[in-house]
């Protein structure tokens, strides 16, 4: 089974985001980038299925700016066999990054597409579902545990209130919760192969896909900064303030 | 010129600050309160070390090792300088000296050293030649196809859980423009060889968990083969190869460094005194920002010696400097960490108290702080004083 990972370069977890001056977005120049999180778990899951025997080819995906390569490398080093880098300078929104993940299905034919449940710089949380609705392939989102069957995988999926198992034909595009997996750390000798490791470069207007942003952004503003807190005096009080001020007990 | 790590580079950081946070820290406290690494523990450290592939990473790939070079191995050795010493040591970085090993000697010591098999020390430090290393009394004499070794050897770092020691020892007496000088030999002598006993060293202040141990030999009869490099030429080898443990020295200052100064930049933007936080006082900011003024520069020295080593034009005075630098700026750091934790930076509940002890040791060994400036000053005169 050939598996394809997306993973997109995003602001590192631990970066404090800044707004830009002129509100047009968020400061990405001369911070950290990383792998985002939940990517970094479809990496991990697809490498488990590999080193199990039940996949034989990782292809690591990202679409972004000629510096996403070294997102891909970074999934290369932790095992991924190939990579393919979809250059795009401009924003890309969720639809063009589904689009261009059909295109690229179809050239790759996987059985698997494993993607985050989310990034956590714009958290959409919309590609895995729009590319399973272009293909026309079952989907299972919010995954916190997956076992690959015979023409299926079954699915547990983290829903408001519960866990919900499901099991869905392949292929199928898959999108990866938190509590999934913990991402390994790469071996030194697998760094060391990374460089090695084909990257074929591509863009989407050579996958004839259309990628200009449907969504002007209007502006981008900082969280306004948390109010100081009121100390109460009695339980009574704080019960009194949950009930009638914040309302958050009946 | 350019400053910026590769991606590479920064990968290898990552993978390395990942396994100190995951697979080292944990331990840290037992192994500081009961000053011992447990067998079961230095095994799972070692093969999870060999599984990442960072054991032995500075030994060439063709050998089994991890190939860095020495810029890469600074940045490996940085990180693993921010945890306790005894555990970082059992990411095993086998002395670069085995690369001398020849014939059998490969295959009994340089390869399984590579492996994990098998762990190496060095004894060179005796009780009455410590800087002046070349006054050393243990000596060697040859008998036919052996050496008879006798002499005592004190200091000797982690001698209790190593295998085989490199030994040097005086192989007679030679005449040089400034009088009669010992001549030095360099051996491999196997734990278990008749006549050599290991016993415990002194307990220190630094480096808990990590022993140092005395070494006594008593008509100690050892191959002829077993001698490391050629007869006499032990300090050559030993220059050829040992160049990097200064710069290893100064990495790992740099690691520990880094932690103090996180863990003081985080508690002086929380803690609260006088209704506001301590980083707001002018005598706590200040501190910080020399810390991590002193910081960087000891940085930029250091890795630039490891760039000019792999280029081949690192001198023994780069090595002294970032040694010298580094070891300072950490002695320096790791106090100011504690006057900016008040009483709670001496509780043994944060590594700060850890950190300022370990830092004690790097102004002495692999030369102290005062044989570097002799290095440096040296290096800056001769060319003057010859005109």
């Amino acid at each position: 089974m050939k598996v394809l990972v997306g993973v997109k370069r995003v602001l590192d977890a631990y970066v404090k985001a800044r707004v830009k001056p002129d509100g047009s977005g968020v400061v990405t120049d001369n911070v950290k980038m990383s792998m985002n999180p939940f990517d970094e778990i479809a990496v991990e899951q697809a490498l488990r299925f590999k080193e199990a025997g039940q996949v034989e080819e990782i292809v690591a995906v990202s679409i972004g700016p000629a510096k996403s390569e070294e997102t891909i490398r970074t999934a290369l080093a932790m095992g991924a066999d190939r990579g393919i880098l979809v250059e795009a300078d401009a924003e890309i929104e969720p639809l063009a990054v589904a689009k261009v993940f059909k295109a690229l299905v179809e050239k790759e034919q996987p059985e698997l597409v494993l993607l985050g449940k989310q990034a956590i710089d714009d958290d959409c949380n919309q590609t895995g579902q729009m590319l399973a609705a272009l293909l026309g392939w079952a989907q299972g989102t919010f995954i916190s545990k997956i076992e690959l069957g015979d023409g299926n995988v079954t699915v547990t999926r983290e829903v408001d209130g519960g866990l919900e198992r499901a099991q869905i034909k392949t292929p199928a595009v898959v999108t990866v919760d938190l509590r999934l997996n913990e991402p390994r750390y790469a071996s030194l000798p697998n760094i060391m192969k990374a460089k090695k490791k084909p990257v074929d470069k591509t863009t989407p207007a050579e996958l004839g896909v259309d990628a200009t942003p449907r969504i002007t952004t209007l502006e981008v503003q900082e969280p306004p900064p948390r109010a100081a807190g009121v100390k109460v005096a009695s339980v009574a009080e704080l019960v009194d303030k949950l009930r009638n001020e914040a309302r958050v007990i009946g | 010129m350019n400053f910026e790590l590769s991606h590479e580079h920064e990968m290898i950081v990552a993978s390395a600050r990942a396994f100190v946070e995951q697979e080292l820290y944990p331990y840290e406290e037992e192994v500081e309160r009961d000053d011992r690494v447990r067998p079961e523990l230095i095994e799972q450290i070692k093969q999870r070390a060999i599984a990442a592939g960072l054991y032995a990473a500075a030994m060439p790939e063709e050998l089994g090792g991890g190939g860095l070079d020495n810029f890469s191995m600074t940045l490996l050795d940085r990180e693993l300088g921010r945890a306790n010493f005894a555990l970082q040591y059992l990411v095993g970085r086998p002395s670069n000296i085995l690369q001398a090993c020849v014939g059998e000697q490969r295959e009994k010591y340089l390869l399984p050293c590579i492996r994990g098999k098998k762990i190496d020390c060095l004894a060179m430090t005796e009780p009455n030649a410590g800087s002046d290393v070349r006054g050393m009394q243990c000596r060697a004499e040859r008998d036919g196809n052996e050496y008879v070794i006798n002499g005592t050897k004190h200091f000797i770092s982690h001698a209790d859980l190593a295998d085989f020691v490199i030994l040097f020892a005086a192989t007679g007496v030679e005449d040089s423009a400034r009088g009669p000088r010992k001549k030095i030999t360099s051996f491999l002598v196997d734990k278990g060889a008749p006549g050599f006993t290991v016993r415990d060293g002194y307990r220190s202040v630094s480096h808990r968990g990590y022993h140092n141990c005395v070494l006594t030999f008593d008509d100690c009869r050892i191959p002829a083969a077993n001698v490391l490099g050629e007869e006499h030429k032990g300090f050559e080898v030993a220059n050829d190869w040992l160049g990097a443990t200064r710069l290893q020295v100064a990495a790992m200052c740099l690691g520990r460094a880094e932690r103090a100064l996180d863990l003081c930049l985080e508690w002086a933007a929380t803690r609260k005194q006088f209704g506001q936080t301590i980083g707001k006082f002018q005598g706590v900011s200040f501190k910080l920002a020399d810390m991590r003024t002193q910081l960087e520069a000891a940085e930029l020295l250091t890795l630039k010696v490891a760039w000019k080593s792999d280029q081949g034009t690192a001198t023994d005075m780069d090595y002294a400097m970032a040694k010298l630098h580094a070891t300072e700026m950490l002695a320096t750091l790791s106090d100011e960490a504690i006057q900016i934790h008040g009483g709670m930076g001496l509780m043994s509940d944060l590594p700060l108290e850890r950190i300022w002890r370990d830092a004690r040791v790097e102004r002495i060994w692999e030369g102290t702080s005062e044989i570097q400036r002799h290095i440096i000053s040296r290096a800056l005169l001769r060319p003057l004083e010859q005109r």
